[in-house]
């Protein structure tokens, strides 16, 4: 079964490649049906070797295809294992959903098969990451979604806004990934190899808890760039000048769920240094708190959703930090599906609404938009946490295990009670704002539902989203006992009692149903409330940080190279050139004979005599 | 067959040919010279077919005295080092050729020039005796002179006289040194002077004088490279030089001097080179960042490209003082990346200012919607260049970091953070160039990439992926060249070279399998 996976990759890449160079050819909307195709085949490919590991009978296996760089012991090698099962699952699956999405959503645009390479792009790259049994090959794919990011980022790029947010998205990354390079570094002068199978295999004889603390705190500086983490999520607000299907997929589902992936994938690292793993712990919970804070107060419903994101990828690299992997990876897998249906369902709204993203410019499109409004609320209810959809679930398991740590950990556990509260409200107000109340909207909208291609994505993430919890309760594990396999060198820490799961799990039901009524209070009113004060403004600006980036990183940046490029090089080191040059006034007089072309013809005759003696060394040397 | 004399000698009867052309036709020089520029491709890629993968010795040597009392020999020779050079050289020139369609003054002389240059930079690589080496190192100068000073712009007069110059005086030390050890090996063996590089290597030089001559030789190769604080004629340079100088100049002529490093500073002067090894690597490194920020602000775009260039080169001197194994290969991968990257650059910038006559970035913006084609090539360039894996320049770039951290750790580290620099200076580039509203009117209509520019990258951007892909033949050809170097300065000083960075005794137990072979079928469980 492991001999076919390569296809997982080749196949997108495949698919991506028809469309960049016959795309023109193959036309609208054949061009999206080609990619769909491709991602939906891969899916395809990796369905079997998926179920061979939920039976159990092979546990983790690897393919060597090739060595890449044999001096530092690279490989092109794949690794299968539960991870890698359940990341290959969600990218092929959900992806193929939002291809067949965006064969709806981008029609007419001008360089619609370019959009459809650009994603298959996406898809290649991103099960290169997954799929990936070291870490120079997992770093080749962190780079290359990277790029498929910046690509499908600045897709519109005539609009100089999109064109900003693609760059700064790879350049904030980049930042990120400086830590993950020199992290790879000490991997290799470590242990002489990038292999996953010997360093989890020998971490604990081969390092010391000091480089293993150094390791993993540069792996999460790659991980806080990629899963936009404070100090550098600052990117992923931008981003979401993308087409919507690539927000859904990139920037909430997929590619920012890297971090928290390579985090859960070098676990054992993790494990080892303690150190890291608190402020992990501490990053993840400001993060959430920080990005919740923010999205209360968007009225764009795509920087809702953004913000949410990032609150949200807060929760997961709070349970990374706490050592609870699968609960962390349990939260992404359904975070995936529901925000993946909230981003469609956004996007089938502002396509409703002529491009239109402004919420308070929306409401009543209830009657309008049937499915979109009933998935939606599903998406909803999920991420508000509310029992039994699956949000609920896997958010409970990571505010469980904070609980669990004790100890100052308590404290996290408040501040992850607080977001799932302001996570309720946000949701709340998103979601009533749009879908309920009068109708805001400006005449000559006239709001529809999406065609069948949009909507039936949105109803299997739908059904998705409610059920998916279920697979990992208090009562049935199956989820956790599918990952086991891939935390077999972790250090499992103990569980709490099912009274102590079942009151915690009560206590962050109360808080959400508390959210969700505080919203619901609030915006469910003929007018909508004023939402001034200082809070308000400082959360509508972000709180500044983009701005406190540019005067304290940015501009004194710009100034250090003007300076170099200006003064240091011109003045400083070309003066001392000059100054050698008319010192021994070489120069002045060279300069002086240039004016009657004295030099080039003494060059001339240099060539010549030069040519003359090129000619006489092959003469006797060359045997001619 | 003495197939590198051929070599050497193909672009010199091509430079007749050309010259034969008739006045009144010129019309015909270019695809004539295009013609003849053939001809060292093939000789070389035999050369590259025929070479013995694993293989640390010279190979295809030929060996021929000239001047007995002097000890002075035609003696050529390839090894794992020189064979890549050599390839890039005879691929660029017939590129750079193709691209010289806007040349219309005396197009013959230029052509018989750069002709003349490709078999003066073939035999810097080529050359084993150091008379002969530093002959045509000197030749190369002239040729690049009259290109720069007679098709350069506006300001070509002054960037000629400066890249002679600062040659010049590296010159002048490099023959110094050369005549000095070509003395001291003669006096050794019994004779005036011996320039042969086999017998110099014989030579028993005294920590001291291997200072000096060390001194010598680096003053030449890193004005050459340029290393840091040498540098600044490069933007010049680059600059006003007409485009295919431009490409040569980046593409081969800067790796004559890390190539020097490699073949003689550091394989005949083993007790220098180790303790010079750090001062360098330092002086390396403050180029890697420091060429990176100037080029952040440049507001020319070829400037711009100019300075990368001292940072991308500051790379190879990195890796190639951090005396590893990884990072010396990959400074010699980087150096063939980097003429291919900086190469595409180049012609894609020269074919816009064919177009519109202007490198200044401010008058650009909003090219993607109407050039589709030659932007989709430049991007592409870009993350070449930015090192963006699966491309050649993070393979060379990524053996070199992770090479040279087993030695120099913290140089490396802030070398590393040239990656998130050389992101910010091209995509802000690129950006400012390419993207947002069309701004400028002269810039509505251009001609899109016809189909021999099309066909001048396309080879370019297949070997990027080539190399980005599955550099493994590249390596293997050049490790065990590299390997030699390295061995001889483990036989020659207390240095010792990291094998890799297994702490020892510790691992062997776990893994020792895995490392050593690439046979992963038995770990699977």
């Amino acid at each position: 079964m492991i001999d076919v996976l390569w296809l997982v990759i080749a196949l997108p890449l495949v698919g991506s490649t028809i469309n960049l160079f016959f795309g023109k050819r193959i036309g609208q909307p054949l061009a999206g049906w080609v990619a769909f195709g491709f991602v939906a085949l891969a899916w395809l490919v990796a369905l079997p070797a998926t179920f061979s590991l939920i039976d159990g009978s092979i546990p983790v296996e690897t393919s060597y295809l090739f060595t890449w760089i044999p001096v530092v012991g690279a490989d092109v090698a794949l690794l299968w294992d539960p991870l890698s099962a359940l990341m290959t699952m969600i990218v092929t699956g959900i992806g193929s959903l939002i291809h067949l999405y965006s064969i709806g959503y981008m029609r007419g645009d001008e360089r619609y098969p370019r959009f459809f390479s650009f994603m298959n792009l996406f898809i290649a790259s991103m099960m290169i990451l997954v799929l990936s049994a070291n870490y120079a090959m997992m770093f080749i794919g962190w780079e290359l979604v990277g790029l498929s990011s910046y690509l499908l980022i600045s897709f519109w790029f005539t609009k100089p806004a999109a064109a900003a947010a693609g760059k700064k998205a790879f350049i904030v990354n980049r930042i990120g990934d400086w830590g993950f390079l020199v992290a790879l570094m000490i991997i290799f002068a470590s242990f002489g190899t990038f292999d996953f199978q010997t360093i989890f295999a020998s971490a604990p004889v081969v390092i010391t808890v000091g480089t293993a603390t150094a390791i993993t705190l540069l792996l999460f500086v790659g991980a806080a760039g990629k899963s936009a983490q404070i100090p550098l999520y600052v990117w992923l607000p931008d981003a979401m000048e993308g087409p919507t299907p690539v927000s859904a997929l990139i920037h909430a589902a997929t590619m920012v769920t890297a971090g928290v992936f390579m985090i859960a994938r070098s676990a054992v690292l993790f494990e080892m240094a303690p150190t890291t793993g608190a402020i992990v712990a501490v990053v993840g919970t400001l993060t959430a708190l920080v990005a919740a804070l923010i999205a209360v107060s968007q009225t764009d419903i795509k920087k809702v959703l953004a913000y949410s994101t990032i609150s949200q990828l807060g929760y997961m690299v709070l349970a990374m930090g706490v050592g609870a992997y699968t609960a962390g990876i349990f939260h992404l897998t359904t975070h995936a599906f529901f925000k993946a249906l909230l981003f469609l369902g956004a996007g089938s709204v502002i396509h409703a609404m002529a491009g239109d993203q402004d919420m308070r410019t929306m409401g009543g499109l209830r009657k309008k938009m049937p499915i979109t409004f009933i998935t939606m609320g599903a998406g909803w209810l999920a991420l508000s946490g509310v029992f039994p959809f699956s949000g609920f679930w896997s958010k409970d398991e990571i505010l469980a295990a904070t609980f669990a740590k004790g100890g100052w950990y308590i404290g996290l556990w408040v501040i992850g009670l607080l977001v799932a509260l302001l996570t309720a409200f946000y949701m709340t107000r998103l979601f009533v704002m749009t879908f309920l109340g009068k109708p805001r909207w400006e005449d000559g909208v006239h709001p529809h539902e999406s065609p069948a291609t949009m909507t039936i994505p949105l109803i299997i993430l739908g059904l998705f989203t409610v059920s998916f919890g279920l697979v990992n309760t208090p009562a049935l594990v199956a989820f956790e006992h599918f990952l086991e396999g891939s935390f077999q060198y972790v250090h499992h820490v103990q569980g709490l009692s099912m009274g102590a799961i079942i009151g915690l799990a009560t206590i962050a039901l109360i808080v959400a149903i508390a959210g969700i009524v505080w919203g619901w209070l609030k915006y469910h009113r003929s007018e909508l409330p004023a939402e001034d004060g200082k809070f308000w403004r400082r959360s509508r600006d972000a709180f500044g940080v983009d701005e406190f980036y540019g005067r304290t990183i940015v501009e004194p940046g710009k100034k250090a190279s003007e300076w170099a490029a200006d003064v240091f090089d011109v003045k400083v080191l070309d003066g001392i050139a000059h100054g050698i040059g008319s010192g021994t006034r070489g120069f002045g007089d060279v300069l002086a004979r240039l004016q009657t072309g004295q030099v080039r013809a003494y060059a001339g005759g240099v060539a010549i005599a030069g040519v003359l003696l090129i000619i006489v060394f092959l003469a006797v040397g060359g045997g001619f | 067959m003495p197939i590198l004399s051929i070599l050497i000698a193909l672009p010199l009867i091509g430079a007749l040919i050309v010259a034969l052309v008739p006045r009144r036709r010129p019309e015909l020089v270019l695809p004539i010279a295009l013609v003849v520029s053939i001809p060292p491709l093939v000789a070389a890629s035999y050369v590259l077919w025929n070479f013995a993968v694993g293989d640390a010795s010279f190979q295809f040597t030929e060996h021929v005295v000239l001047v007995e009392s002097f000890g002075i020999s035609w003696s050529l020779a390839v090894d794992g080092i020189s064979l890549f050079m050599v390839v890039l050289t005879a691929l660029l020139f017939p590129l750079s050729i193709a691209a010289s369609r806007s040349i219309t003054e005396q197009v013959k002389t230029y052509m018989v020039l750069m002709l003349i240059l490709e078999t003066g930079v073939l035999g810097v690589f080529l050359s084993l005796d150091l008379f002969v080496f530093f002959a045509f190192f000197e030749i190369v100068l002239i040729p690049m002179y009259l290109l720069i000073s007679m098709w350069g712009s506006d300001n070509r007069a002054y960037a000629a006289l400066k890249f002679v110059l600062f040659t010049a005086v590296g010159s002048a030390f490099l023959l110094v040194s050369i005549v000095a050890l070509a003395v001291i090996t003669g006096d050794q063996m019994g004779t005036f002077a011996n320039f042969d590089f086999r017998n110099v290597l014989q030579a028993d030089l005294s920590t001291t004088t291997q200072y000096w001559l060390f001194g010598g030789f680096a003053i030449a190769f890193a004005i050459k490279v340029p290393l840091f604080p040498f540098h600044t004629w490069l933007p010049d340079a680059h600059t006003e030089a007409p485009t295919a100088g431009s490409v040569i100049l980046a593409g081969v002529l800067l790796k004559m001097g890390t190539y020097g490093f490699l073949r003689f500073n550091l394989t005949l002067f083993p007790e220098a080179t180790v303790d010079f090894a750090v001062p360098l690597a330092i002086l390396a490194v403050i180029g890697i960042v420091y060429g990176a920020a100037v080029a952040i602000v440049q507001p020319d775009i070829k400037r711009l490209v100019a300075y990368s260039s001292v940072s991308h080169m500051g790379f190879v001197i990195l890796g190639i003082f951090a005396l590893t194994t990884q990072g010396m290969t990959g400074s010699v991968v980087t150096m063939i990346s980097h003429g291919l990257t900086t190469g595409a650059l180049f012609l894609l910038i020269g074919m816009i200012y064919e177009r519109t006559h202007t490198r200044r970035i401010a008058d650009y913006g909003g090219l993607a919607k109407i050039v589709p084609i030659y932007s989709g090539f430049f991007l592409f360039a870009v993350f070449a260049s930015a090192g963006l894996p699966g491309l050649s320049g993070f393979v060379g770039e990524f053996t070199i970091l992770i090479g040279s951290y087993l030695t120099l750790p913290v140089l490396t580290i802030i070398a590393a953070s040239g990656v998130i620099l050389a992101a910010i200076y091209l995509l802000w580039a690129y950006e400012r160039v390419f993207t947002g509203p069309v701004v400028n009117p002269k810039l509505e209509g251009l001609r899109d990439l016809g189909f021999r520019e099309v066909a001048i990258m396309v080879p370019l951007v297949v070997l990027i992926i080539g190399l980005g892909v599955y550099p493994k033949p590249v390596f293997e050809r050049i490790e065990p060249s590299v390997g030699i170097i390295l061995e001889r300065i483990e036989a020659t000083t207390g240095y010792i070279v990291p094998e890799r960075g297994t702490p020892e005794g510790v691992v062997d137990v776990h893994y020792g399998q895995v490392s050593e072979s690439p046979d992963h079928e038995e770990e699977g469980g």
